[in-house]
């Protein structure tokens, strides 16, 4: 099976700021969107199982490597990175657009993605990138398999989950019920070294009459500030069990809880 | 000409509304009367009725559309070929929708952004009408706090169209005085998104107290220690009349289902209380749970990242305080 993963590189979670301009600051140190490393091992364990290739596909600043590189260890086979500057600031209709379009450039029988992202947390992107495609859509995955040609995915539910089929190609939004990430092998590290990025600019995708990016996003960012401070805490400490219990529930008595 | 808002429902496995839903209601009814523009709320589902009605209790007008064929399909690509097709058949097609922050929500305004070519604003935890700045024409101001709240950002939209996702639980639902109206509404001409089966629906889980609707969590973390911790959780839950909330860390060791998990692969939440035990705090936890009002840890290291924003901080081993706690809440209740 050939497939497509999306990853996203974010900042690194607990480190993520804003910069002068309001955008997400791409400076900081980043590694791949949590919830896309679970989509990725799904994609690995699919191909070790049925053959295939996994191809990355990410939109991100040129210098933005990193994490390109080390989801290529894990095992991916190459990379493709949509990387301009009129991409800097992009909302999440010009981002779902440049992806689809992206897609449209490579052969797939299924495109997976992580669920939310860490840092601008959307989660809508994948749904309309199949939209936009016009494949059949499946999400919160706990499961994927392939069947008859197509593909079977459980998706969780409010009491469980649904079992869902739909055929190829398709896309598939993913879970960390899936399993955990592998860590890159040693072997992998360095095999990651020679594999291909291949770096697209907006002029090599064909993209509709609309214009995309940063200039042209349906959201902007009017303000930032800081949360109200909580206040500091009250710590208690060195207290017998009981009067630790005592503690709290007097606390829950103050704030009109209890 | 100015656009209306439409309000799009959740329906839930029973036929329900979401309560979430009802909350979207309440911020677009408030967001309309602002504005000085017509509130709809829209709800599709194989049995719209009874869901119907309940948006009726919270906004003037309701169309109610029924997909019988849809109860085989996932809800979203049902709601959103459905939502698109009112919208081009309307004769002023609605500037701005309003939808619950839940994976269907997310799904569907994933896909009606493409569908109605518009942006979207997600995890709102605040909702006004703002004028015209510079930047941006009259129209919604969107709160929201990214980076685990480290952050706190108002936003709006470049044109006079946009999709808003509200958070759980950051608006008080505020039924009318007086009922509004429902009219049930064939949709017009549907184009339905690529099929995908539904071809079973598995329970897994008692449905206990949803963690994301509850006023109280009792949540454990690693420090709980194994799956006998959170039988004494569930007790405190069930004395506090709460709901048994977990980390990331607790869920992956199979302590607890993953439906319980807060934080940024899990549920956000914003309870009245949020009781930590054996929670160290990690980023990726409190961006589900740092807005709750009050929050109680417990810890035994005096040094858990978990104290700096903990509202009461106790010191001690969990495996002592809460059968202590217990015994002290059973014996308050009498």
């Amino acid at each position: 099976m050939r497939i497509v993963v999306l990853v996203k590189p974010v900042p690194d979670p607990g480190e993520e700021r804003l910069g002068d301009d309001g955008r997400v600051d791409r400076s900081v140190a980043a590694v791949i969107n949590g919830n896309d490393e679970y989509v990725l091992e799904a994609a690995l364990k699919l191909v070790e199982a049925g053959g295939g290739e996994v191809t990355l596909l990410s939109m991100a600043p040129a210098g933005i490597t990193d994490p390109i590189r080390k989801a290529l260890a894990m095992g991916a086979t190459r990379a493709v990175l949509v990387s301009d500057p009129a991409l800097a600031g992009s909302c999440s209709w010009s981002t779902t657009q440049v992806l689809a379009a992206a897609l449209r450039t490579l052969e797939f029988d299924l495109v997976l993605a992580g669920a939310d992202t860490s840092d601008s947390g959307g989660g809508v992107v994948a749904a309309g990138v199949a939209t936009l495609l016009g494949l059949p859509y499946l999400s919160s995955a706990r499961r994927i398999e392939p069947r008859d040609g197509g593909v079977r995915v459980e998706r969780l539910s409010a009491g469980g989950y649904d079992v869902l089929d739909a055929t190829l190609p398709a896309v598939v939004v993913g879970t960390q019920l899936l399993g955990e990430p592998r860590y890159p092998s040693l072997r992998g590290i360095m095999g990651a070294r020679s594999k291909e990025i291949a770096i697209r600019s907006l002029a090599d995708l064909g993209l509709g009459e609309r214009p995309v990016g940063g200039a042209h996003a349906t959201t902007a960012l009017l303000a930032a500030r800081p949360p109200a401070a909580r206040g500091s805490g009250r710590v208690v400490r060195d207290l017998d069990p009981a009067a630790a219990a005592a503690a709290i529930i007097d606390f829950l008595v103050e704030r009109r809880a209890l | 000409m100015a656009g209306g808002i439409w309000v799009v429902g959740e329906v839930d496995a029973t036929g329900s509304l979401t309560k979430l839903s009802t909350e979207a209601a309440t911020a677009g009814r408030a967001l309309g009367e602002a504005a000085g523009r017509e509130v709809t709320g829209i709800v599709v589902a194989a049995e719209p009725d009874r869901a119907a009605a309940t948006m009726a209790t919270f906004l003037p007008a309701v169309l109610a559309v029924r997909a019988p064929e849809g109860a085989d399909r996932p809800a979203a690509a049902v709601v959103a070929a459905r939502v698109a097709a009112l919208a081009s058949a309307a004769k002023e097609p609605p500037a701005y929708l309003v939808l619950g922050a839940t994976p269907d929500g997310r799904d569907v305004a994933g896909m009606l952004s493409v569908l109605l070519e518009i942006g979207v604003l997600v995890n709102a935890t605040e909702l006004a009408w703002g004028e015209a700045t510079e930047s941006v024409p009259a129209g919604p101001r969107v709160e929201m706090q990214p980076f685990g709240g480290r952050v706190k950002t108002s936003s709006g939209f470049t044109g006079e169209r946009g999709i808003i996702l509200l958070r759980p639980n950051m608006v008080a639902a505020d039924p009318l005085a007086a009922p509004g109206s429902v009219e049930e509404r064939p949709p017009g001409n549907v184009v339905e998104l690529p099929l995908v089966q539904v071809v079973e629906r598995v329970a897994t889980e008692a449905s206990g107290a949803s963690i994301e609707e509850a006023r109280v969590i009792v949540a454990g973390g690693r420090g709980v220690g194994g799956p006998d911790g959170f039988t004494g959780l569930r007790e405190l839950a069930g004395l506090l009349g709460g709901a048994v909330g977990a980390t990331r860390a607790a869920v992956d060791a199979g302590w607890i289902p993953y439906a319980s998990q807060i934080g940024q692969t899990g549920k956000t939440v914003k309870p009245a209380v949020y009781l930590a035990f054996g929670v160290s705090g990690a980023i990726q936890h409190k961006v589900g749970m740092h807005a709750a009002e009050t929050i109680i840890a417990v810890n035994r290291d005096p040094d858990a990242p978990i104290a700096e924003f903990s509202d009461l901080f106790v010191v001690a081993d969990l495996a002592a305080v809460v059968p202590a706690l217990a015994a002290a809440l059973r014996a308050r209740i009498g």
